[in-house]
Formats: C-alpha cells, structure tokens, sequence
C-alpha cells in the first residue's frame, strides 16, 4: 500500500504543472494590478491638465500647493478608512465626526486653552470611535448600520452645540501648530498628511496589529483560530477611524480659523472613493496606504481641475460623481477573482 | 474491502511507548443530546492514529475537546503525566497540540508567510514584523515536507488546493511539538493531491509526532494508521491495530452490525 502511495505521488511529480504555475503567476499579477492602478491614474490625469490646463495657472506652484492642501485632510481619514475596510467593516460616521470634533475644539479652545482644546476634538474621536466598535462587536449589528446611525447622531450634535453658528478660533499658538502654519512653501496641514501616512504604513504593513487586522477582514474565523484577539482589534479600527476624522476636522478648524457644522459635509464620499481607488479591498483583507493617498490626491486634482476649466459647483459635482464611479467600477473588477 | 497491511506494521507498533496525549471517561453533552459517552483514547509518538465513525458519531466533539474549542463535562485529559484542561484553543497549542481544521484556517489575501505564523507573527529588535526570518523559517519547513509552492511570499489564494493543504499541515507542523490533529485532511482534495498529504502524515511520523486523523475515508486510514478507534453514537466501541484488523470488521464496528447483518449488540 505504501507503493501505491509512493507511485501516485510520483506521478504528481511527473507533471510538473508549468501550465498552472503561469496561470497563478498571471492570477497574482491581476490582483496587484488593481493596487497600482491609481499610479498610471493620477499621472494620466496630471499630464491632461497640465497641457490643457496651463494657462488658467494649473501648473503654478501656489495651485500645486492648494491641490496638495485640499488632498491633506481626506488622505488623513483614508489612512483611518483603510484599516476599517480592511478589517472588514465601514465608518459611515467620519464626515460628521469632522464637524463635531472641529466644533469641540474650537469651543474647547476658546475657554480652556490648547491642550484641552485639542484633547476635546480628538476626545470626540476616540468616543465616537469606541462606542462604533462596540455596538459592532458586543451587539453583533453591521457596521454599515451602527455608523450610518451614528453620522446622524454626531451630525444632530454638531448642529446643536452651536446653534448652527460657526465658533471663530483665534489661538495663535494653535492655529501655527494645527492646520494653519507653513513649512517653507508647504502648509502645516500637508506635513500633518505626511506624517499620518507614514505612522498609517508602518502600522499598517509591518507590524503585527496590522497583519491582525488584515487577517480578520479576510477570514475572522482563520484570525481566531490563530489566537487573533478579533473583537479587540476590530474595535481598535473604528478608534482609528474616529481619531483621524477627528485630527482632520481639528486641523481644518485650524485652518479655516473656525468650526461649522458644515465641515466634512462631503468627506465620507472622497474618503471612501480615495481608498477604493487606492486598491483597498471593500470586502478587506487587502488594502494599501500609499495608494490611499494617492487617492487623495488624484481627487483633489480633479477637482481642481474641474474647478479651472469652469465648472459650476453643481456640474463638478456630477463630473467627479462620475468619474469616481468610473474609477471604483475598475477597481472592483480587479478585486474580484 | 479487501483486508491490507498497514505499510507501518512493524515500525512503530512494536515500540510501546508511553502515551502522549490520554483522554479518560469524556462525556459531553449538547442540550439533551449526548455527543459523547465514556470516551477514553491514547495517542502516542510516532504513531498515526484515526478516528472513524459514522456521522453524528462523536467524532468531530472529541477533536474539538482535543483543541480546546469545546469543554468536556466530565472527563481527564492528561499531557504526558500532567493532568490538564484546555479551556480555549491557545491552552491546547500551549501543550504541543495542532490542528489542522477542515475548512484550513487561512487567510487568502496573504502570503504563506504570513499564514504559517498567523497570530504568532514573529518580531524584529524594533517590534516590526520581521519578514525575512519568517520566509526562511516558511521555506524551511516546506522544504522539509516536501510541499512544493513557489515561494513563501506566494498569495494563499493563488495556490492549489492541495497546496493550501500542505500549508495548513506545514503550519501544524511547525508549531506542534506533540501532536497534531487533522479533521479530514483530503475531503476537498483529487486522487493525486491526497496522496501527497498522505505522504506528509508519513513524514510527521517519522519526526516523531502523534498525528491524529479523522478520515470518512477507510482506505485512507487502513493506508496511512497504526491504530484506528471506532466511535458509534458518542460510545467508543472500539480500537484496534490496523495491522490486525480488516475492513470489514472495522466496517461492522462502525455499523455495529456484524458481517451477516445482525446486530452485534442489542442495546
């Protein structure tokens, strides 16, 4: 009996397969190829514009620095966005997060300085974050659910603090630090962006928490047979969630020079398009950080773009609607098998 | 089924080594439906052993109680000469034991690497993932199974089926310092694929570790066991030595017919 095992065993090796290997060889190729899409994307994009856009000033430094402005704050919360998808779950709540969290620091601010200040907006955060991860976790509802709920809320909260008023942030100190100053050319909130990105990528693909919550946003069974701490790290991704909404909506406080209840209206939307065209997975287990913010990054383009050429806030509106759709459309194909 | 010699007759089976792993008297119960009734079972080093029964028979509940998924309500397990209870999975693996599940356990989208220390992902000086000792760790020990894959940074879902088995074994294997428990390890898998995971149970063996299969199928266990045990209806009715026994009677335990299709015992 043991021949026999030895004989079929042999005859596996006899046919070494070379065809299969170069159809999984093809098959990993497909599937990088939705990470990389963005690069040939966002240079496609940038070369239109420039030729076509050189002399309404799109190539200017002080517009390349305002693209790179307007990109920083939804780079920022799409460094949270993909370890949320990647762990499987969504954060509907990150646009409303910004206004709350804006709003508590300006107020904050106003009476009792910068640290408790800036402690209060990203408290809100945190808070938000961690009461998302719960209900997910301890109640067993879908995050789509839980996060849709709690954008409402924090949204109905935004607009109750202040009564609708916006709250005018005159801290020096503050607005140098969060949002408002310059290094060199570059605006504060741009090196924010940067920062958060690197912290995101290391976190995200070279420690253990990261591999974790990649692992649980493919197979949640496979992550606790493995001694994965599921519940834990899947709370932990909304915490991250909120807390970079959070820093998002202090720094545009910080930049604007004042909080409204109107920030982050649109945010949810360029958070969620940035990181699907940046080869994040919507149904986790893969994603990319440096794709994220070049996700970033293409949408801001295109919206300075289409500002340029002279579309009506409306009309953008439905151009970028589009060519998002474009875009993720692409995207899944790839994802899927 | 023809009666066959287990291509292990000697080897092993002389040596009576001490037991491994011993579970005495388990009892479990689901609601009012009894899983399991007074199992006993040994396992010992270098040895195959199978679980084999009819569906509904217990089986799948005493692996589970092997890996600390599910709690026995009565009943010792014993390490060695250490009495112990595995009151979740990570006390079973801190005893040398492994488990292969059925469905593998794996995460697709990363590559075997990362799969074979899934949860135990090792750590450079900084506290970063420390990718390279891992890949070599990985080749190594597919090297040494023989599972062929191209490359440890391969991506699971773009391997074979009987690749991700080898990977899921490998991992086992890796981390099992006694034993290591499959739960029909070749069901999803072809003729040729089975036959090289056969033969990585053989090279398991030969390193010295307890390998325990369940198998639904008999001409795996008769190929690859030293020992098969019988479960029927939550009752071990039996165990016996591959090298002497025949389908047939193992057939008849599992029915609890006898060849001529009477009941062997009127319960």
């Amino acid at each position: 009996m043991a021949t026999n095992v030895e004989k079929m065993e042999r005859d596996v090796r006899s046919d070494a397969l070379p065809l299969v290997e170069l159809w999984h060889k093809a098959a990993a190729n497909r599937a990088a190829v939705s990470k990389l899409a963005v690069y040939p994307g966002l240079v496609l994009i940038f070369l239109v514009f420039a030729l076509t856009l050189e002399d309404r000033g799109f190539l200017t430094s002080v517009n390349l620095l305002n693209i790179a402005s307007q990109a920083a704050p939804i780079a920022i919360m799409a460094v949270g966005a993909v370890f949320v998808l990647s762990a499987g779950e969504i954060d509907l709540s990150i646009g409303s997060v910004v206004a709350l969290s804006a709003l508590a620091a300006a107020s904050i601010l106003q009476d009792y300085g910068l640290v408790l200040g800036v402690a209060a907006g990203l408290g809100v955060g945190l808070g938000v974050g961690l009461i998302n991860g719960l209900l997910v976790t301890r109640l067993r509802v879908p995050s789509f659910l839980v996060t849709l709920a709690m954008m409402q809320i924090a949204l109905g909260l935004s607009r109750m603090v202040h009564d609708l008023q916006s709250v005018a942030v005159t801290d020096q100190t503050f607005l140098r630090w969060f949002g408002g100053g310059q290094i060199g050319d570059l605006s504060g909130m741009v090196v924010w962006a940067l920062a958060i990105g690197v912290i995101g990528f290391v976190f995200y693909g070279y420690t253990r928490f990261g591999a974790h919550v990649r692992a649980i946003g493919d197979s949640r069974r496979a992550a606790a047979t493995g001694g994965i701490n599921v519940n834990r790290v899947r709370v932990a991704t909304f915490v991250i969630s909120g807390m970079t909404a959070a820093l998002a909506g202090v720094l545009t406080a910080g930049q604007l020079q004042a909080a409204q209840y109107t920030l982050g209206a649109n945010d949810l939307f360029a958070v969620i398009a940035a990181v699907i065209i940046g080869g994040t997975s919507l149904f986790g287990g893969r994603g990319s950080i440096v794709g994220a913010l070049m996700g970033a990054l293409l949408l801001a383009i295109l919206n300075n773009g289409l500002i340029l050429y002279g579309l009506s806030a409306a009309e953008q509106s439905v151009a970028l609607g589009l060519i998002i759709l474009v875009a993720v459309v692409i995207g899944l194909r790839e994802q899927k098998d | 089924m023809a009666a066959q010699e287990s291509p292990n007759g000697g080897g092993a089976a002389g040596v009576a080594s001490a037991p491994v792993l011993r579970l005495e008297g388990m009892h479990k119960h689901f609601g009012g439906v009894v899983a399991l009734n007074d199992v006993s079972l040994e396992l010992r080093a270098a040895e195959v052993t199978a679980i084999v029964g009819d569906n509904g028979a217990g089986k799948s509940t005493l692996m589970k109680i092997i890996a600390g998924v599910h709690q026995p309500d009565e009943g010792q397990i014993w390490v060695g000469d250490e009495q112990v209870t595995f009151a979740d999975p990570r006390k079973s693996r801190a005893h040398g034991i492994e488990v292969v599940y059925q469905d593998l356990a794996l995460v697709e989208n990363q590559p075997v690497f990362m799969n074979m220390f899934l949860g135990r992902e090792l750590r450079n000086r900084v506290g970063l993932l420390d990718k390279r000792g891992m890949k070599a760790a990985t080749q190594q020990i597919l090297s040494e199974l023989d599972i062929r894959v191209h490359s440890p940074s391969m991506t699971v879902r773009n391997l074979s089926g009987g690749q991700r088995q080898g990977i899921a074994i490998g991992r086992a294997t890796h981390w099992a310092k006694q034993v290591i428990l499959m739960d029909e390890p070749t069901a999803a898998l072809g003729v040729q694929e089975t036959a090289k995971v056969e033969r990585t149970i053989m090279r398991l063996r030969e390193r010295g570790l307890s390998v325990l299969i369940v198998s639904h199928d008999l001409d795996q266990v008769f190929r690859v066991a030293d020992r098969v045990y019988v479960l029927r209806r939550g009752r071990m009715v039996g165990e016996r030595r591959i090298a002497e026994t025949d389908g047939d009677q193992v057939v008849a335990m599992i029915t609890g017919l006898d060849r001529s299709g009477a009941r062997e015992d009127a319960r």
